[in-house]
């Protein structure tokens, strides 16, 4: 797995706010766009780039993009 | 891995009964922070039929069993065996299936049994009828499946009050000699059992003064503990992933080419997911009927449902080869494969 690639993949589900500033350490929830959409949205990436069965409480206790980058990593078979 | 292969029963009719009031989601605006316009984009709800107070889902099947006896010129007194499935039954003792039976006026020598499962409840209660009655013992039987959600969720919980509406529906199941039958594949995982749950009101946890005060969990979500709760990113995730691995284990194990089915009918959960099922299959989209825009979901009813309100026609004439998935509250999921021929199906019936 590609941090820098999760990364985009992750800011692909933002459709308003400007995302070309996110990093590993972006607090990925602290933004007006952030919605229980947008949270379906990242477990439907997940689970088609991963193959990763995200859950609510994988994503609740997720700030950064790096908290939910090393779930997807340690629940990924890849 | 649980198959079943099911010979010498035939699903013969269905019939659908809904309430006839009607809520409009784009009329909800009590809910604080609810974007309406996408909720409703979002989950493919526009408007569900809610029951009025007192009206049980054995309210709703009564009606759609006396509609479909009488189209499918039966005798009563032939019937031997009647299923409920649903989570909202009429009393918590006894079960709702004795007293349907008798209401209906179906003879004594007819067993009976409820079965509490939800989105996946139609599939699991046709696995169990077909194989009560494989063996020819037993020649005509009833599944009755529905659910009253929506008195079970809170009027300021946006996670769960846009999306439930009621339904009541039955299916008439006939022993065949010679038919090809019915094919299962179920699965559970009771890991997951907190993700759709009314936590107090069974016995784990009785209802008290405490339980029955609604708490505001999050912005949109507020609720006691005697609602559903529902995990939307749990279930969700779940659905992406089992409901099509579910259909291709099917399909795989009994050696069924996926261009030969002619419906593929899945629990009706919410667009984004069901959506989401429908190409992670690569299934074209006229084979994909949903009732959800018109129905929401309605648990364990949303597949005959949508088999009424959407393909009655189809049905009606001709064979049709069938699959349908139901996958949610449990966890619990199932898919059955079938051929249909010139099924019985009445109009949708309203219940005043």
């Amino acid at each position: 797995m590609d941090i820098e690639k999760f990364i985009s993949e992750l800011a692909d589900q933002y459709d308003d706010i400007d995302t070309s500033g996110f990093t590993s350490e972006t607090l990925f929830k602290e933004n007006e766009e952030w919605s229980s959409m947008t949270a379906l949205s990242i477990i439907a990436m997940v689970d088609d780039s991963y193959s990763v069965r995200l859950t609510g409480d994988d994503i609740r206790k997720s700030q950064t993009i790096q908290d939910i980058y090393n779930i997807v990593f340690s629940k990924s078979t890849v | 891995m649980a198959f079943l292969d099911l010979k010498n029963v035939i699903i013969r009719g269905i019939s659908a009964c809904v309430p006839s009031t009607i809520e409009e989601n784009i009329d909800l605006v009590d809910i604080p922070t609810l974007d309406i316009d996408k909720l409703i984009k979002t989950t493919g709800v526009e408007r569900r039929h809610i029951i009025t107070p007192g009206t049980c889902m054995s309210d709703l099947c009564f009606a759609a069993a006396e509609k479909l006896i009488k189209e499918l010129n039966w005798d009563k007194a032939d019937i031997e065996g009647l299923i409920i499935v649903t989570q909202s039954p009429d009393y918590l003792v006894p079960a709702t299936s004795p007293i349907l039976q008798d209401r209906l006026g179906l003879s004594q020598n007819c067993f009976t049994i409820d079965i509490s499962l939800g989105c996946s409840g139609y599939v699991y209660g046709l696995s169990t009828l077909g194989s009560y009655m494989q063996n020819g013992m037993i020649k005509k039987a009833l599944l009755c499946v529905g659910d009253v959600s929506s008195i079970s969720c809170s009027k300021n919980d946006k996670s769960t009050y846009p999306l439930f509406g009621d339904a009541g529906t039955v299916t008439a199941l006939e022993y065949c000699n010679g038919a090809e039958g019915m094919k299962f594949h179920l699965s559970s995982d009771g890991s997951g059992y907190k993700s759709i749950i009314i936590p107090a009101g069974g016995h784990r946890n009785k209802i008290t003064h405490e339980s029955l005060k609604e708490h505001q969990l999050e912005q949109g979500i507020c609720r006691s503990d005697v609602q559903l709760w529902l995990d939307g990113m749990d279930v969700f995730s779940f659905g992406i992933s089992k409901a099509p691995d579910t259909v291709n284990k099917l399909l795989e194990k009994f050696d069924i080419a996926k261009e030969s089915v002619d419906h593929f009918y899945f629990h009706q959960a919410n667009m984004m997911m069901n959506e989401r099922i429908r190409k992670k299959l690569k299934l074209p989209e006229e084979k994909v009927p949903y009732s959800l825009k018109n129905f929401g979901n309605t648990s364990s009813a949303s597949i005959p449902l949508t088999m009424v309100t959407e393909t009655a026609h189809k049905l009606r004439s001709g064979v049709n080869s069938i699959i349908t998935c139901g996958f949610g509250v449990g966890l619990s999921w199932a898919t059955m494969q079938c051929t249909t021929e010139l099924l019985v199906i009445p109009d949708l019936i309203y219940y005043e």
